[in-house]
């Protein structure tokens, strides 16, 4: 009897373990399997906004790196990047084409405001993984709305007031001059930045100039902008335009406090060239170690960057802010993967993307955590402000929390 | 006040910039009768070429020459292998060659030097002259180097055999064959020479708006209504056409219309100059009679 | 098509064309509807080819500006959804009205200039159109910098004919009649006075002016007129997107339809569709040849088709014909 009762527990309880195992079985969605996550992308390579293509080129190189160790729990990564001009329509042909011809399991990176936007309802409609968005657009961090769409960048709009708040903060009656991009994602700055100023922005902000992506140089609007007896500037440029407008504003000898949006902050894409002496007193926010910063010097992962790209793109410079950018997203992408293991479903992922906690991605400044949860998908909620002494961007002040 | 002077003379600098090209756009008109669209690439991919020898150590004039010279090669070797073969064909497949041309430029000058901006250095002083902040140095001598070129340009056209022989090559082809001109060679000549000062004009302009290649992107279309207005047959008139520009969008734009629309306003108020005077400011009205 | 030919030499081309309509209908139920949704994109470009030809192949003047067109028609469609909530079928005829108007009225003024000058103001055109769509006073119209989000529509029935139909199919369906409708006009239109005298005035303008012919009328009609068939491959576009930007409308666009033009043959129907073709998937492909420099690769067969086929696709498939054709005694 006692033998009987032996087997027969025996058996249930095997058969509870075969049950459980099947539980944590693999489970795939389309562009998953035992051998490989297909990651689609849209970048940039040619048009207006081409200088932004490193950030893809970067990534590719990374993922082949990758694969060469074993890749992401046994599985290779397969990175499809795609060409879309930065032209909304082409992005929707090529996203379309990501997941449903080639069938990817998530795209990651897709560049632009206007692009994401083009392709933003179709994402959620098909429930495909619109991830890590190379974009800091308000609009991504929309969990109920859009359940499929989570950014990375911190917020243009939540920058943007920050610097407001600081100039209330330290300059109450200073008279402030803007220059801005003509679009998406200079007004969202823009908007931020009033938003910071409150009730006083209207007064304090003395002139605004604009200009477009496609004009030669901005030199007319900086003119303008210290004939307006403004003490204060907030630069919202885009890199190319930052460089020239660091260097004009000191051409024409007007010395204002100066802040510069997070997107131009890269030393050796936009300072070096403008002139290190003439960035001198930039005020700026970071959250990406820069190349340039020689406190990186030996520090692993930025070791681990600088042999990367000598290795597999070559025409890509250490000191271009958009190189560490991709190399984090990049590393936070596998973070998740990571995390999702052998249940590599769609719904998954974005589980895991809900669920990141504490996480220090390597790239990223260290004390600026990942944090995400179910309402709030917003990867970054402190910010360091910075100030330029001439050959690095030095921490100013303390972490700053911003929603 | 200070900042109106400011203003006019930013835009007298922006508008040397738009001659330069305009003189380019103006020597291939008047060689080839033709208004070529790649015209600013080939100055862009020139001026990575003077990028590359100057980051392999050459001096900044000896580069300069080298370039002028390279740049002055390719415009021939572009005329005689690329555009020969559609030299009588309609005008409209010859403008798909052009816009051929400017895309196969464009895209190689990304892949080979990417497209993040380079800064390109300048012969001139850094510190302004004369102590003023209206003008750097630079600015102010590229205009004198522009003013040059249109000297030299205008010099040869009118007083010089071969000058006369280009502009009767483009005019009139096969008269000038009989009269022994070799219209192909005066051809390539003038893609030369528009390479080459196309060549100085990305030198001059790059300093200013960092090299990458999208650079000539946003001045090719003032360089065309700076040509246009001044007269697409008179260098002078192209330069005074540059400045003219340069100076509207900057009023334009700081008083007027404000800088969301200056380059629609701008536009519009030269197409009615031209609706005015058909021919340009400074062209040759062409009556025909019936 | 000359009279003299027998009659069954003239039924020819009618059977390729039931024929290719037939297989354009079946099409959309074998191939994946990603597939089907680019065709669709080439079937707006055919349209705007045929406006962009009426004006520089068959009038002979030039446009450098016609993606301002393709704007105008689109942000039209848009705006009406978007704010009027028009039914997406309704905005279509509007959209071609706008642009017939704002042709027309551009057409009036710009085309006392020729050559060079004209492709100025056409470029020009171009250029000013996306600065219009951000302005600040009209974002509460345009959607400024932000553009338009439109509903996608859907298929209004489950099945036809016992065939699944799903919101690309349907669309592709409503594409290809309205693409039919405008190849009808098109037609209509070139083989009529308006088609002759407009080839007068390009041929012969002093002459046909001296006929009685009135050029500047006929000019900026057919600048309208143009500019209406682009209207429509805009307003057709924005539905098929579901988002317009001023970043969809760049000058390149402009410049790309004039290159689809002249690599599918002036004054040519059927040239449009060729051209349509090779502006979708062209890029596409050189994208796979090379993934360095893609758009090297693409100029460098626009040179290629330029040397061996100067009257386009179009031309060269006429040519083949010809030599095909049995001569006759």
């Amino acid at each position: 009897m006692k033998k009987r009762q032996f087997t027969l527990t025996a058996l249930c309880l095997s058969l509870a373990g075969f049950a459980m195992s099947a539980s944590a079985q693999k489970k795939y969605d389309p562009g998953a399997s035992d051998t490989e996550i297909k990651i689609g992308q849209t970048m940039p390579y040619s048009g207006p906004a081409s200088a932004y293509g490193t950030i893809g080129k970067v990534q590719a190189a990374y993922f082949k790196q990758l694969n060469e160790q074993g890749g992401v729990n046994g599985r290779k990564i397969n990175f499809i990047s795609l060409d879309d001009g930065y032209s909304p329509p082409k992005t929707v042909e090529m996203v379309r084409r990501l997941v449903e011809q080639e069938e990817v399991l998530l795209t990651m990176g897709t560049l632009g405001t206007p692009s994401n936007t083009a392709i933003h309802k179709y994402m959620n409609t098909k429930k495909v993984p619109h991830m890590f968005l190379a974009t800091g657009a308000s609009k991504w961090n929309d969990p109920k709305n859009f359940p499929w769409t989570i950014g990375f960048n911190p917020n243009y709009n939540s920058e943007g007031k920050l610097y407001g708040q600081h100039i209330l903060a330290t300059k109450p009656n200073a008279k402030i001059a803007v220059l801005v991009q003509n679009d998406d994602y200079g007004k969202d700055y823009l908007n931020g930045f009033k938003d910071g100023l409150g009730a006083k922005a209207a007064s304090m902000i003395v002139a605004t100039a604009s200009y477009e992506v496609t004009d030669p140089t901005i030199d007319s609007q900086i003119v303008t902008l210290k004939g307006s007896g403004a003490d204060t500037f907030f630069n919202i440029t885009t890199p190319k335009f930052a460089a020239q407008a660091i260097r004009k504003v000191d051409e024409v000898g007007w010395k204002p406090t100066h802040y510069l949006n997070q997107v131009s902050a890269s030393v050796g894409s936009v300072l070096k060239p403008a002139g290190l002496d003439k960035a001198v007193g930039l005020i700026s926010m970071l959250y990406v170690k820069e190349g340039s910063d020689s406190r990186w010097d030996n520090d692993p992962t930025m070791k681990d960057f600088k042999a990367l790209i000598k290795k597999y793109a070559p025409e890509v410079s250490p000191d271009d802010g958009n190189a560490t950018y991709g190399y984090a997203v990049a590393q936070t992408m596998v973070q998740v993967l990571k995390q999702a293991g052998d249940n590599l479903t769609r719904e998954n992922i974005m589980k895991q993307a809900a669920s990141i906690k504490d996480f220090q991605v390597p790239m990223v400044l260290p004390g600026v955590l990942a944090n995400t949860s179910p309402d709030d998908f917003a990867l970054f909620q402190t910010i360091q402000m910075v100030k330029f002494d001439g050959k690095t961007w030095v921490d100013f002040g303390k972490p700053v929390t911003v929603k | 006040m200070e900042t109106f002077i400011h203003q006019v003379v930013a835009g007298i600098a922006t508008g040397g910039v738009y001659a330069s090209l305009a003189l380019a756009l103006v020597m291939i008109y008047q060689s080839t009768h033709h208004i070529n669209f790649a015209q600013g690439e080939i100055a862009m991919f020139a001026t990575y070429m003077a990028w590359t020898l100057l980051n392999a150590g050459v001096s900044y004039w000896l580069a300069f020459t080298c370039t002028i010279l390279l740049a002055f090669a390719l415009g021939v070797l572009i005329q005689r292998i690329i555009i020969r073969p559609v030299e009588n064909a309609p005008v409209l497949n010859i403008v798909v060659v052009f816009i051929g041309l400017l895309v196969i430029l464009n895209s190689i000058a990304g892949w080979v030097f990417t497209y993040t901006i380079k800064s390109f250095p300048s012969p001139f002083p850094k510190e302004p002259p004369f102590g003023l902040h209206f003008i750097s140095s630079h600015e102010l001598g590229s205009i004198g180097v522009t003013l040059v070129l249109l000297l030299m340009l205008y010099g040869f056209f009118k007083f010089t055999p071969l000058g006369l022989a280009m502009r009767a090559a483009a005019q009139n082809p096969d008269s000038s064959r009989l009269v022994g001109i070799r219209v192909g060679w005066m051809l390539a000549l003038g893609w030369g020479l528009a390479a080459a000062i196309g060549s100085v004009a990305g030198m001059m302009i790059a300093p200013v708006v960092f090299l990458e290649p999208n650079m000539m992107s946003g001045i090719l279309l003032y360089a065309f209504a700076a040509a246009l207005v001044g007269g697409i047959d008179s260098p002078g008139g192209a330069v005074l056409g540059g400045f003219i520009v340069g100076i509207l969008e900057n009023i334009l734009g700081a008083y007027v219309i404000g800088t969301e629309l200056k380059l629609s306003v701008a536009l519009v108020l030269i197409i009615v100059v031209l609706t005015i005077k058909p021919a340009g400011l400074f062209g040759k009205v062409i009556v025909s009679r019936v | 098509m000359s009279a003299n030919l027998p009659s069954h030499e003239k039924a020819i081309p009618w059977i390729w064309l039931v024929l290719g309509l037939l297989g354009a209908c079946a099409l959309p139920f074998f191939i994946t509807n990603y597939h089907v949704f680019q065709l669709s994109m080439v079937l707006t470009y055919a349209i705007a080819l045929v406006g962009l030809n009426i004006l520089i192949g068959y009038s002979g003047q030039i446009s450098l500006g016609h993606g301002a067109f393709l704007a105008i028609g689109a942000y039209t469609s848009a705006i009406l959804m978007d704010k009027a909530d028009m039914p997406y079928w309704m905005t279509i005829p509007i959209a071609a009205a706008v642009c017939l108007v704002v042709g027309f009225l551009f057409g009036l003024p710009a085309l006392r200039l020729e050559g060079h000058y004209l492709a100025l103001a056409t470029f020009a055109l171009a250029v000013s159109l996306p600065q219009l769509l951000k302005f600040k006073h009209l974002e509460f119209l345009t959607g400024g910098v932000q553009g338009i989000v439109i509903m996608k529509p859907e298929a209004p029935w489950e099945t036809l004919f016992g065939l699944k139909l799903n919101s690309d199919r349907w669309l592709y369906f409503f594409t290809l009649a309205v693409t039919v409708v405008m190849f009808v006009i098109g037609w209509n239109l070139i083989r009529g006075r308006v088609g002759r005298a407009l080839i007068a005035i390009r041929d012969q303008p002093i002459a046909a002016a001296s006929m009685g012919i009135n050029t500047s009328m006929y000019k900026s009609l057919a600048f309208g007129v143009s500019a209406m068939f682009t209207g429509v491959a805009g307003a057709l576009s924005a539905i098929l997107v579901a988002f317009v930007a001023p970043d969809s409308f760049t000058v390149f666009l402009s410049i790309t339809l004039m290159v689809g033009m002249v690599i599918g043959g002036v004054t040519s129907l059927p040239g449009a569709l060729y051209g349509a073709l090779f502006i979708q998937f062209i890029p596409n492909i050189a994208d796979q040849i090379s993934k360095a420099a893609p758009w090297a690769i693409y100029g460098i067969m626009l040179i290629l088709f330029m040397y061996t086929m100067p009257t386009g696709i179009a031309g060269l498939l006429r040519l083949i014909g010809q030599k095909l054709r049995p001569t006759h005694p």
